[in-house]
């Protein structure tokens, strides 16, 4: 019988042997980097994601959407935290249409911090248009929509290289190690020196990836700082009135002939 | 149901206690005589309980924020967590909620089959138990249908497509289901509604299960009929109530652990796209807890028995009482049955794994003897076992292999021995 226990154990082992080989064929493993927002403490770095943001409106939002993030969410706490005059500033930077006024007509303004970021494309139709025929998806939700998350946007946006002897791309069509079936449609969007950092950091491909991706990494969970804070502080109070429980429940116990 | 009568000391508890007994209740309760040898095993029928109050209060206030319509779903779902107070906590205290009740219900399911509780008197109790698992499941499909996600899309496209595999009305009660000719808004709203009403539904059930559990009152790892009360029992209150609290509060830093540090680890990324009726995933993947159930129907090559082997790998549970031919209750006692009962662990582990794989080649090799052995335990292991086991001989109570110097010190032995394994 022990036997018999033994064999379903190795065949687990081997099933779960199999599987890791067999994944590590799909993609090459990610890029290292170290993200400030990962671990108990986790916080993001204030200055990469106001870098990040300046990354995605530069590059990114000729293309790429965020319908899900307003102007306010740049002001707010645990965000870029730009200050509210400069999140107005932003906001003002881009033109909304609204309405219909009195007299029944729509008309345009600069956006406020109550509006939603603006879209590149009217719609989705319109925007494969644009990109030979692929939908540059909405970033808002990015990453968590990606598996491997932080750690595969950063690797693709570096991952581009001449394709390997032996593979045929079409047209518009370009090799990304990291992408699923290595063909991607967005050309390599991001090159040193591509746009120029207003607090002075050096434009590497390194340097935006990682600003740009922890934006996104914010976007798609902005309340990650009030998620670890908060939680810490749960988990303590839970451990300690754990311990507290188990020494009464001891104590209750004693009066009666019984191990609990 | 106590043995003795209660009454209240209050002359106006008295008056309200002739009309309504619902101190005589809390009195049955708080006295409700447990055997004392209860293990940390037995704590999670309290854990489910709580489980099922954590859903229905955190998704009776998601409820108020999320909007029931196909094009609006996924982004109230994004409302609730970016611009909701605590919205984010709500929704993934909800969302891992269900995994950690799974998690625990598995838990609960597997302690009864290893101690035996399924056997008479206690047959009721479990057939109750298997309805509130069958709803469980059917509530966590819908609930994950409803953030409209390329998951929640194509899992009910899948799940729902099962039923046009009944002969003759088959794609009748499909087109009835979704409310029109394809998964779409009719089908989002009546999910909703009925993930909405099972929790109510189950809560009834739980109530009715605890009820029929205290008809017999608890069995116990030794697995004998005890005197209740006696040495052997304690009250509920405060014994089991502070034993209760210890395991629920271990239970709930594993929870804190997953809802604040990874809370979207037993999710799937794809879910956080929004459902797009023409784009199909690479890998359409149930939820962990529904994985077994997902290779079994995969590992039979035609629809109809897929979908027929997967309802009977649950409802075979049903039968358990009368399928396991033997008198002894707990595996402690059961040498034989203790190794089976390993081996039917490893095979629903596999199961999980290889539902969570492409149905192909070797996976869907492992998948089909799995599946095979999974009924052979339940038709012909047991009923087998029943009458072929030796069993090591029984206590007289509970109390005997505690205090030693009794006949059966073997036995004594071999209990711990298990327990230091499950540990």
């Amino acid at each position: 019988m022990r036997k018999l226990k033994n064999i379903f154990f190795v065949l687990i082992f081997s099933v779960i042997v199999l599987n890791s080989s067999n994944s590590a064929e799909k993609s090459p493993p990610f890029l290292e980097t170290k993200w400030t927002f990962k671990g108990l403490f986790g916080k993001f770095d204030r200055a990469s994601l106001q870098r990040g943001y300046q990354v995605y409106t530069e590059v990114c939002a000729s293309c790429h959407s965020m319908k899900y993030l307003t102007y306010r969410n740049l002001a707010e706490k645990g965000g870029p935290e730009f200050s509210e005059a400069e999140a107005k500033a932003i906001a003002a930077s881009f033109e909304v249409t609204d309405g219909p006024d009195s007299t029944g007509e729509m008309f345009v303004r600069p956006a406020k911090l109550s509006d939603k970021f603006v879209m590149p494309y009217a719609n989705e139709q319109e925007a494969k248009a644009a990109n030979g025929g692929a939908y540059p998806p909405d970033m808002s939700v990015l990453v968590k929509a990606r598996k491997g998350g932080a750690d595969y946007i950063y690797s693709l946006l570096l991952g581009y290289s001449e394709p390997p002897e032996g593979v045929e791309l079409d047209d518009g069509v370009y090799y990304n190690k990291y992408m699923y079936g290595n063909k991607i449609k967005m050309p390599a969007p991001l090159s040193d020196d591509l746009i120029e950092y207003t607090d002075g950091t050096i434009a590497t491909a390194e340097q935006m990836s990682k600003d740009v991706t922890n934006f996104l990494m914010w976007s798609a969970e902005p309340h990650l700082e009030q998620r670890h804070k908060t939680g810490f502080r749960v988990i303590a109070y839970l451990i300690i009135l754990t311990v507290l429980v188990y020494f009464t429940m001891k104590k209750i116990w004693s009066r009666v002939e019984s191990k609990v | 149901m106590s043995n003795h009568e209660y009454t209240p000391s209050s002359k106006f508890g008295k008056w309200f206690n002739d009309r309504l007994p619902l101190l005589t209740l809390a009195n049955h309760l708080t006295d409700y005589p447990t055997p004392k040898n209860l293990n940390y095993w037995w704590t999670f029928g309290g854990i489910l309980t709580f489980c099922l109050i954590t859903q229905i209060v955190t998704g009776l206030v998601l409820a108020m924020h999320y909007i029931a319509h196909a094009d609006m779903a996924f982004s109230s779902v994004e409302h609730i967590m970016r611009d909701v107070n605590y919205g984010w906590l709500l929704r993934y205290v909800h969302a891992n909620g269900a995994s950690m009740f799974f998690l625990a219900v598995y838990i609960h399911i597997f302690r009864s089959l290893f101690y035996g509780s399924y056997k008479s008197p206690r047959e009721i109790i479990w057939i109750l138990g298997i309805i509130i698992y069958l709803l469980m499941m059917a509530a966590a499909f819908m609930g994950y249908v409803l953030p409209w996600g390329q998951m929640s899309f194509w899992g009910a496209t899948v799940i729902t497509n099962l039923f046009s595999a009944i002969p003759l009305v088959g794609e009748s009660i499909t087109t009835w289901l979704w409310g029109g000719y394809s998964v779409d808004n009719p089908t989002l709203t009546r999910f909703f509604t009925l993930h909405y009403l099972i929790p109510f539904l189950i809560l009834g059930l739980v109530v009715l299960h605890i009820w029929a559990l205290h008809v017999p009152g608890n069995n116990n790892p030794v697995g004998i009929d005890i005197k209740k009360p006696s040495k052997d029992t304690v009250p509920f209150h405060p014994y089991i109530v502070i034993k209760d609290a210890f395991a629920l509060l271990m239970f709930c830093i594993v929870f804190a652990l997953f809802v604040f540090y990874q809370p979207n680890i037993l999710g799937h990324a794809d879910n956080y796209i929004e459902a797009d009726p023409l784009v199909t995933p690479a890998h359409i993947v149930p939820e962990w807890y529904l994985l077994p159930f997902y290779a079994i129907l995969r590992s039979v090559p035609d629809k109809l028995m897929g979908v027929v082997a997967m309802l009977s790998a649950i409802l075979i549970l049903a039968a358990l009482p009368w399928l396991d031919t033997s008198k002894v209750r707990s595996a402690v006692f059961r040498p034989l049955f203790r190794q089976f009962y390993w081996i039917l662990v490893a095979d629903v582990l596999i199961l999980g794994y290889v539902g969570a794989m492409p149905a192909e080649g070797l996976y869907l090799l492992i998948a089909r003897v799995a599946t095979a052995y999974y009924f052979a335990h339940f038709l012909i292991i047991l009923p087998v076992l029943g009458w072929k086991e030796k069993t090591t001989p029984l206590p007289l109570s509970i109390t005997e292999p505690v205090l030693g110097g009794s006949p059966n010190l073997a036995a004594a032995r071999s209990d711990e021995k298990i327990e230091k394994t499950i540990k």
